[in-house]
């Protein structure tokens, strides 16, 4: 009997809250699929003010970004209707821009869409209409830690030329004193090495496809830059570099174990030691520069019920106004809003004292170029935004940290390397 | 004689020394997990930080804080039971059927009903995402009951019929001749006779469902959302966040280890006795 009555109150139970799930299906309640950012996580407090303004209800879903892009795919091949707003990157706004799986927009004259910094509304936007918008972006650029080179006596400078980082390096190395000259990423992963990378290739003059969106993995600048890499990171790097990504490269910096770190602007602001300085990313005159452009933005999937409260949100979480509604928030202030966006949160006096390293990430940011050239066939920097992109990179990704650890040659690496991208690439039509 | 008394004495002392060993191997990841989870995120990178760190609750403090951990630990209760009750009730007559009244294709049936876990669950994705929009069932319990007992009830079905084999027929006939019916038969001797194997079964039961992340990820969004939701959504994009996702990891897997726990007697007799020996 027992059983019959734990099923009949399951049964009732489930019958209750399907019921409950459809009656608030049309109500003022918005599904917002995000990544797990810190400054997606902070927005769930600050948009509290939101929900009591407007009485629209925001349910949070934080996804892992593969799952989130299954999710909504799927989604939207099923009709939508599961996220009202999602969190995509940049390397997928333009594609699903123009594939129409996401909802142009447009917003009115007192969000100020020119005051979006140029790079982040070109990198988001497909054919000039804007299909995300960015509410975090960030940048590469070295940081370096000055009493390190000054004790060495180097310098480093804005877009300084590979071969003097390398000399810079080569002067902070101390292992002995558990000093190691120049932290880079070495774990696999098309979003990890790859990042750091393809900036380094831009900045040799090489490009990942050639204007027929063939591979060019075996050319000579990748050989230059490739080259390099593993002869920077392999000995002025910590050992063990194959395995280091944002994460572990942060802890070793703050321990004090790096003398430089070319990474993502927003690493500064996590960045515990003293003496740290900024420079540009290292160029060795290339038009493509190695500054990377990324943005975390938050767009409307096609289909979804809710697309006008859904815009109106998106227009208030991206806006002027959010950026002081999370400097005067009691549980966070001018060190937590997010960066990269917009130029007048640059402007902030209040912002610059929080944020030291504020003029170099916004120098970084617009000297960016993810636009199309004669040099690089495709939009983005240290990626390229085309669908096949992610397996590419994730495939060379493996070969380059093979390299660096030793198990293969350069030569061989790249060689696997172009075979492998060749294969993916005439897979899918090109 | 010396030599076999020195021989058992070894082994005495030999088999537990190995049992530990291989025990104290198994449980290290979850021992690991469970210092991690009071580290902060640097320090949890730090291979020389194993032992000695300063422990604290911020990873937790962040979990309760900015997630809603009872929200999605209740429906992994809610969720878990029932499929459970649910697959124990189709599954007990089902292999009650094929152990005590066999016919000719009750071993295809049997192999068939296993071939369904051959398939790779991506392969009925869309379709079953399809189906559960298309029925309005999509993010509801009633969805991921239903999925979490049709994963498992093959594997339960198989269990309880290999435990109810071992029943000898005639006691089940002397019932009959009693007069017991089919649900007096199963109430009356079967369950008695084979609980130890149907707890174990249901325990084994509920352990897969509670872990299960394909489905469960993929089929909720808000309020049918279980730990695996929480423990995936805890993968941020700048890299795994190891405190952070330690801390999470140990709320979600702490209920199941505490339930193993006081239940591990019945486990282990379930599990020595019936037919996965």
């Amino acid at each position: 009997m027992s059983i019959m009555r734990t099923l009949l109150t399951t049964a009732v139970s489930v019958g209750l809250s399907a019921g409950i799930a459809s009656a608030d299906g049309h109500a003022k309640e918005l599904t917002i699929a995000i990544v797990n950012n810190g400054h997606m996580i902070n927005m769930q407090k600050v948009a509290e003010a939101y929900t009591e303004e407007t009485g629209v209800k925001l349910n949070w879903v934080s996804l892992e970004e593969g799952v989130l892009r299954e999710q909504v795919t799927s989604d939207t091949a099923t009709g939508g209707g599961q996220y009202d707003i999602i969190n995509i990157g940049m390397q997928e706004a333009p594609i699903w821009g123009a594939a129409g799986w996401i909802e142009p927009l447009n917003f009115g004259e007192a969000y100020d869409v020119d005051d979006m910094l140029p790079a982040m509304r070109n990198g988001l936007s497909h054919e000039g209409q804007l299909y995300a918008a960015p509410f975090y972006g960030e940048s590469s650029m070295v940081m370096y830690r000055k009493d390190l080179t000054d004790a060495a006596g180097v310098t480093i400078a804005d877009n300084d030329s590979w071969d003097n980082i390398k000399k810079a390096a080569a002067a902070m190395h101390d292992p002995d004193n558990g000093v190691y000259g120049a932290c880079l990423r070495g774990k696999p992963g098309w979003g990890d090495n790859m990042a750091f990378i393809t900036t380094m290739v831009n900045s040799f003059g090489g490009a990942w496809f050639d204007a027929d969106f063939k591979p060019t993995l075996d050319s000579d600048e990748w050989k230059a830059a490739i080259n390099f890499y593993v002869d920077l990171l392999g000995n002025y790097g910590p050992p063990g570099s194959e395995g280091n990504s944002f994460n572990e490269i942060l802890a070793l910096y703050n321990e004090g174990k790096c003398g430089m770190w070319i990474d993502a602007t927003i690493a500064a602001s996590f960045l515990e030691v003293d003496g740290v300085a900024y420079a540009q990313s290292p160029n060795a005159g290339n038009p493509v520069g190695a500054n990377w452009l990324w943005a975390w933005a938050m767009a409307v999937p096609a289909g979804s019920p809710n697309a006008e409260e859904s815009k109106a949100f998106i227009e208030w979480a991206t806006s002027k106004e959010y950026i002081k509604a999370v400097a005067d928030h009691p549980e966070f202030g001018w060190g937590s809003v997010p960066t990269g966006t917009r130029a007048s949160t640059y402007a902030y006096p209040e912002f610059q004292a929080a944020a030291p390293f504020a003029a170099a990430e916004m120098a970084a940011i617009e000297s960016a170029a993810p636009e199309a050239t004669d040099i690089k066939p495709y939009v983005g920097v240290q990626f390229a935004a085309i669908p096949e992109f992610p397996e590419v990179g994730s495939a060379v990704a493996q070969e380059m940290a093979a390299a660096l650890s030793g198990a293969k040659s350069v030569d061989e690496a790249l060689e696997a390397a172009q075979a492998a991208a060749a294969a993916i690439m005439s897979e899918a039509g090109y | 004689m010396a030599i076999v008394a020195e021989t058992s004495k070894f082994s005495r002392f030999a088999w537990p020394v190995l049992a530990w060993g291989v025990a104290l191997i198994f449980f290290f990841p979850i021992f690991w997990m469970v210092l991690t989870s009071f580290k902060t995120d640097a320090d949890a990178v730090k291979p020389e930080f194993l032992f000695s760190f300063t422990p604290t609750l911020e990873n937790y403090a962040n979990m309760t804080q900015n997630y809603d951990y009872w929200r999605f630990a209740t429906n992994s209760v809610i969720t878990s039971v029932s499929a459970t009750l649910l697959t124990l009730v189709v599954g007990v007559p089902c292999a009650y059927a094929m152990a005590f009244n066999p016919s000719r294709g009750t071993k295809d049936i049997l192999m068939w009903m296993l071939s369904t876990k051959m398939l790779p669950a991506a392969a009925v994705l869309y379709p079953m995402i399809f189906l559960a929009k298309g029925l309005g069932i999509y993010d509801t319990h009633f969805l991921v009951i239903m999925v979490l007992c049709l994963i498992n009830l093959p594997i339960v079905i198989w269990m309880l019929f290999t435990y109810f084999k071992d029943i000898p027929k005639d006691i089940i006939e002397a019932g009959k001749m009693d007069g017991l019916n089919t649900w007096g038969e199963v109430r009356e001797i079967l369950i008695p006779l084979a609980w130890g194997g149907i707890a174990s079964t249901a325990l084994l039961a509920f352990i897969f469902c509670w872990n299960e992340a394909y489905w469960t990820v993929r089929l909720t969004t808000i309020d049918a959302a279980t730990l695996s939701k929480l423990i995936e959504g805890n993968r941020a994009p700048e890299g795994l966040f190891f405190g952070r996702l330690s801390a999470v990891s140990t709320a979600a897997v702490g209920p199941i280890v505490v339930l193993g726990w006081f239940c591990q007697k019945q486990l282990v007799q379930g599990l020595t006795f019936g037919a996965v020996k």
